[in-house]
């Protein structure tokens, strides 16, 4: 009992509150990226392997963008624009053929795009990692650190991005579509609902999600060809843990996991940090497979 | 696509369907028609084929042989969703509404399509909260939570704000209480005299035959009999051949 209460004496104070907005920070942008494949999977029961590889090419769209205009947000703009377009064609070019046929087709599909992206951007762009610079340069006084203000405007972008989504979901005549094709698609085709376009729509939309937090989160590290895998990884975990399909779940364990991997990495490296994900993983698929932040299934 | 159909010609030809689920022949070689503003009843024991034949005219279900017709022109192979905007009203058996989305949304699924006008949206939605003023008191209620009799009025409501021509109507007393069958037949008969055209599965005979101006009786997914509702009764011979209880 006593060694309990040491420890928790002697966490530090300071430490927790900068892990708390790092946490929340990398948990902002991660709901981002988790979102459009929650959205495509709840939709199309498509498990999108590439879409680590859409956050990626948005980063790249991004560094072309920037090296030429010399402007981040006309980069982040432009980038998230191309890739949807990207997103669509990919859809209707390699998915659409496959509706109605077994999954498996499906992550096939999407496998083979991921390695087809990567290896394009490899070719073309080398393995150097690219850099984009950060567009708010500024930092405060966190404790002994000196916080850049960008780390927050990121957070803060984020969460005004899923809001928008979440409003264009509840509230547009598309964002209807979406809802109920994603509950009875047969009865939405019957409603007059052209599913084919709803679900090239979702893709395209999942697509530019990723995209624009490959290009927020670009300034933080390099950008380089496999840099999407570590994010698609995490929001894999995240859509589990999260509730296939559940959009509010997703947000929830973006944040949740990102805290807890956080605050780990107080006590141990931050690469041993990422194996509170897999054990919280672990957990939620042997107590509670349909998802930590969904309402109990009746 | 002949738009100007002369208006003698049937609203929906079915000829020779031949349907199939993977290898389990359902339909064989139904042929049927309904006129425009017509309410037609298809009846026959469980299993014949009733609402595969809706499925099918939907176009949820592909037919391998025999054509279906809207207004003269073929259809056989159309979208689902194309068929919704050109007319045809489904209303499936089990009411399948969106069950997460409001009343409202569900009414939004079938208003909000382009070429509606502001206007013409709000007219339809008092329509339809006059022929269901209970669906105008909970049109912010999610879907799921309406009851049984409820759910039926927010299908066909559904339906209705696609300004169809025609609606496949799939068991709509199915596990009502009488109170709501009764008020089913109403919403019938209130459809036909606005010059909709209804196809309906019933198993409840007595209503079918006098909502329906035709029936057409179905066995082991063919047309066996067909004939006007003023032709036959309840007690008729052949209803207890084909339906006996």
């Amino acid at each position: 009992m006593n060694t309990i209460i040491g420890f928790i004496q002697n966490i530090p104070l300071d430490l927790l509150l900068i892990q708390t907005v790092n946490g929340i920070v990398t948990g902002m942008i991660l709901a981002l990226v988790a979102s459009g494949l929650t959205l495509i999977f709840g939709i199309m029961d498509v498990v999108n392997f590439a879409h680590g590889e859409l956050f990626m090419l948005g980063a790249y769209v991004g560094v072309v963008v920037f090296a030429l205009t010399g402007n981040f947000w006309i980069a982040l703009i432009l980038a998230t624009m191309i890739v949807a377009i990207l997103g669509a064609s990919m859809q209707i070019l390699t998915l659409r053929p496959l509706i109605g046929r077994d999954p498996l087709t499906t992550i096939l599909a999407t496998f083979g795009i991921s390695l087809i992206l990567q290896n394009y951007v490899l070719w073309q762009f080398g393995p150097v990692a690219r850099k984009i610079s950060e567009p708010i340069t500024t930092h405060f006084n966190l404790f002994y650190l000196e916080y850049p203000w960008y780390r927050l405007v990121i957070a803060g972008l984020s969460a005004a991005l899923i809001g928008l989504f979440w409003v264009f979901l509840k509230q547009s005549k598309f964002g209807v579509w979406i809802r109920a094709t994603t509950q009875d698609r047969v009865m939405a085709q019957a409603m007059g609902i052209p599913v084919p376009w709803v679900y090239t729509g979702v893709f395209a939309i999942g697509a530019a999600l990723a995209a624009a937090s490959g290009v927020l989160f670009a300034p933080m590290a390099g950008v380089t060809h496999t840099m999407g895998l570590d994010w698609v990884l995490k929001a894999f975990i995240v859509v589990v843990v999260g509730g296939m399909g559940s959009l509010g779940g997703s947000i929830a364990a973006a944040i949740f996991i990102s805290l807890l991997e956080a605050y780990a990495a107080i006590w141990v490296s931050p690469a041993q940090a990422v194996i509170v994900s897999f054990i919280v993983l672990i957990l939620t698929l042997l107590f509670r497979p349909t998802g930590l932040f969904v309402p109990t299934p009746k | 696509m002949s738009a100007t159909a002369p208006s003698s010609e049937p609203l929906v030809q079915v000829e020779g369907l031949h349907t199939y689920y993977g290898k389990s022949h359902i339909l064989h070689g139904v042929t049927l028609e309904v006129g425009r503003g017509e309410v037609v009843g298809l009846i026959g024991r469980n299993g014949v084929g009733k609402s595969t034949t809706l499925k099918t005219i939907m176009g949820l279900v592909n037919a391998r042989q025999g054509e279906i017709r809207l207004e003269g022109s073929s259809i056989t192979h159309e979208a689902p969703h194309r068929l919704a905007r050109r007319g045809i009203g489904y209303v499936p058996e089990d009411r399948r509404i969106f069950r997460l989305l409001t009343v409202m949304e569900n009414l939004r699924t079938g208003f909000d399509r382009a070429g509606v006008t502001a206007e013409r949206k709000k007219m339809l939605l008092d329509k339809v909260f006059a022929y269901f003023p209970v669906l105008a008191e909970r049109r912010d209620q999610a879907g799921g939570t309406l009851s049984g009799g409820e759910q039926q009025m927010l299908a066909i409501a559904r339906a209705m704000m696609l300004e169809p021509k025609i609606i496949l109507l799939d068991e709509p007393t199915e596990g009502l209480m009488p109170r709501m069958v009764s008020q089913i037949h109403q919403i019938i008969d209130a459809l036909h005299k606005e010059g909709v055209a209804i196809l309906l599965v019933e198993q409840n005979v007595p209503l079918t035959l006098e909502a329906s101006q035709r029936i057409y009786i179905m066995e082991k997914g063919m047309v066996r009999h067909h004939c006007a509702t003023s032709e036959i009764t309840i007690n008729d011979p052949l209803i207890k051949q084909y339906l006996g209880v």
